[in-house]
């Protein structure tokens, strides 16, 4: 198991009907390429957050395929529609198995 | 300044560090989360004799990398102040108390980082930041220190900086911390180590030229503790400094040493007036 | 089988070329793999997909890009020398205000960056862009 995976999300707390906004993602996690070698030159098994999605209101807004050239703390920044208030639900699946999940709520006026 | 008698292999070096024109963009200026303004660039500090503008590290970097500093959502080390501002709030220790119990929220310390180290008159010795920190879980709270340069204290520092963002970084270098500041200053201008560097020769001799790939910085460090693109995590001061004496190829001091304290007191120094900016980005 | 001297001395080189650059012989024939497995060996046009990224990254570690395709599908990027070059799939569902996306990545060396998008009519587009990756100077 992945220690110490913290995620941080940026959503606007309000919007209108139909507005487009930007979300930006940030997980902590070493994402562990399987390119490092320990100190008596075993190779360092991969690692790595291998799958990110965004869901508003269940509907699928983003799924990105990650792989070990995805930096260390994986990024994202996109947009997404709002026509109405709701949810945004962010996973991100490990592979150790793990699934890191947190959630936003934004008010439609 | 007086001519220094330069050793040879100090000039080979010098010779390496090409010229290059200017900063990456020389009017930038750093404004975070659209509402913090920070003060990237200042008169030099009186006590400075060879330096007349004082510059951030962030003036250095490439535009991309200025970028990641500009929202607290771009920048990755707002990651390591979340969860120290989650154990603030942490009871630990025999006194069962956490941060929070004496000191409110992190917000009430505003205005702490950018003074120090400084001088501690109970214990009668300059104090950085870290070791304060662990005063506190001691004798206040009964709980084990942290490693000086471990995860859990690099955060609580960064969670400290973050609350004094904009403000003027003002260390004291008279009183009882005089003697201590003089020493820093030594260290600074000694050459030491197979290269026969001193801190001065890149930091104030060379700074805007290139090394090799790298922008040579002014060596501030009121962007501490700093998010380093190159090992993509939290970096504290004494680790820095260590790192560079060792790149000098001079047998290093350990963090939390004297010598580190009364470099870090020098150095913070050097950076009076411009804003405290940790967790800063830099490469 | 019998070689001539001249073919002995081509595949002795060859060999020899393979050993010296073991990882971007590699790598080079991945990115392709990559790219045909993703297209299915469609044709690839240009146009319509914009990549960004630092003509100088200043650490080859954390390297900002971004990806644009109106009308995209789904956007691939690859990043030609590393050790495994796909760096990441964009997949862009109902609810995405506009087929971009921006990240962070890892880059060995000074390479190409490519991006390819699937657009919604089956077509594929690329769009690269040449990164210099440099080593620091002190404690870089």
């Amino acid at each position: 198991m992945a220690s110490g995976v913290k995620p941080r999300v940026k959503v606007p707390k309000t919007a209108a009907a139909g507005d487009v906004v930007t979300i930006k993602t940030l997980i902590s996690h070493k994402m562990e390429s399987g390119q490092r070698k320990n100190k008596d030159g075993s190779p360092i098994p991969r690692s790595i957050i291998n799958r990110f999605t965004c869901d508003f209101n269940g509907e699928n807004v983003i799924d990105v395929t990650l792989e070990p050239s995805i930096s260390t703390n994986p990024y994202f920044q996109f947009e997404a529609k709002v026509p109405a208030s709701g949810d945004f639900t962010f996973t991100w699946y490990d592979d150790d198995g793990e699934v890191y999940k947190t959630s936003k709520s934004i008010a439609v006026a | 300044m007086g001519i220094r008698k330069i050793h040879p292999m100090a000039a080979v070096a010098m010779f390496a560090l090409a010229a290059t024109p200017a900063l990456s963009d020389e009017n930038a200026n750093l404004v975070v989360n659209g509402e913090i303004n920070m003060t990237v660039r200042a008169a030099a500090p009186a006590h400075m004799e060879n330096v007349s503008e004082v510059q951030s590290g962030w003036l250095f970097r490439a535009n991309e990398t200025q970028q990641f500093q500009m929202d607290d959502f771009d920048n990755p080390g707002m990651i390591w102040v979340d969860k120290a501002a989650a154990s603030w709030s942490k009871a630990e220790g025999s006194e069962d108390k956490s941060c929070a119990s004496c000191h409110d929220d992190p917000e009430s310390m505003a205005g702490v980082k950018a003074v120090y180290p400084k001088w501690n008159e109970a214990a009668g010795e300059v104090r950085t930041l870290e070791l304060q920190i662990n005063d506190c879980r001691e004798n206040r709270m009964g709980a084990e220190p942290w490693k000086y340069t471990g995860g859990d204290m690099i955060n609580m520092t960064a969670l400290i900086a973050s609350v004094s963002r904009g403000m003027p970084v003002n260390v004291a270098i008279d009183g009882p911390v005089q003697s201590t500041w003089e020493q820093g200053k030594e260290l600074y201008y000694a050459r030491t180590g197979q290269l026969e560097l001193s801190c001065a020769n890149c930091h104030e001799d060379n700074y805007g030229n290139m090394i090799r790939a790298d922008h040579l910085s002014q060596g501030q460090i009121n962007g501490f503790p700093v998010y380093r693109l190159k090992n993509a995590k939290l970096n504290s001061v004494h680790s820095r400094f260590k790192g560079c004496v060792r790149d000098t190829r001079a047998e290093t001091y350990s963090p939390a040493s004297a010598e580190f304290i009364a470099l870090e007191l020098y150095v913070a120094s050097r950076g009076n007036g411009l804003s405290v900016e940790g967790p800063s980005v830099r490469n | 089988m019998q070689f001539t001297r001249r073919d002995a001395l081509i595949m002795g080189l060859g060999a020899a070329a393979a050993s010296v650059l073991p990882i971007q012989a590699f790598a080079a024939a991945s990115a392709e793999e990559e790219l045909a497995q993703f297209t299915g060996g469609a044709a690839v046009g240009e146009g319509g997909l914009t990549l960004t990224a630092p003509e100088i990254a200043e650490n080859g570690n954390t390297v900002p890009i971004s990806v644009d395709a109106p009308g995209a599908v789904s956007i691939m990027v690859i990043a030609s020398k590393n050790p495994s070059p796909k760096v990441a799939t964009f997949n862009f569902g109902p609810m995405a205000g506009s087929q971009s996306a921006s990240t962070r990545i890892r880059l060995a060396g000074t390479q190409d960056l490519v991006a390819v998008a699937k657009m919604s009519d089956g077509s594929f587009v690329q769009a690269s862009q040449a990164v210099k990756v440099t080593i620091g100077g002190c404690g870089g």
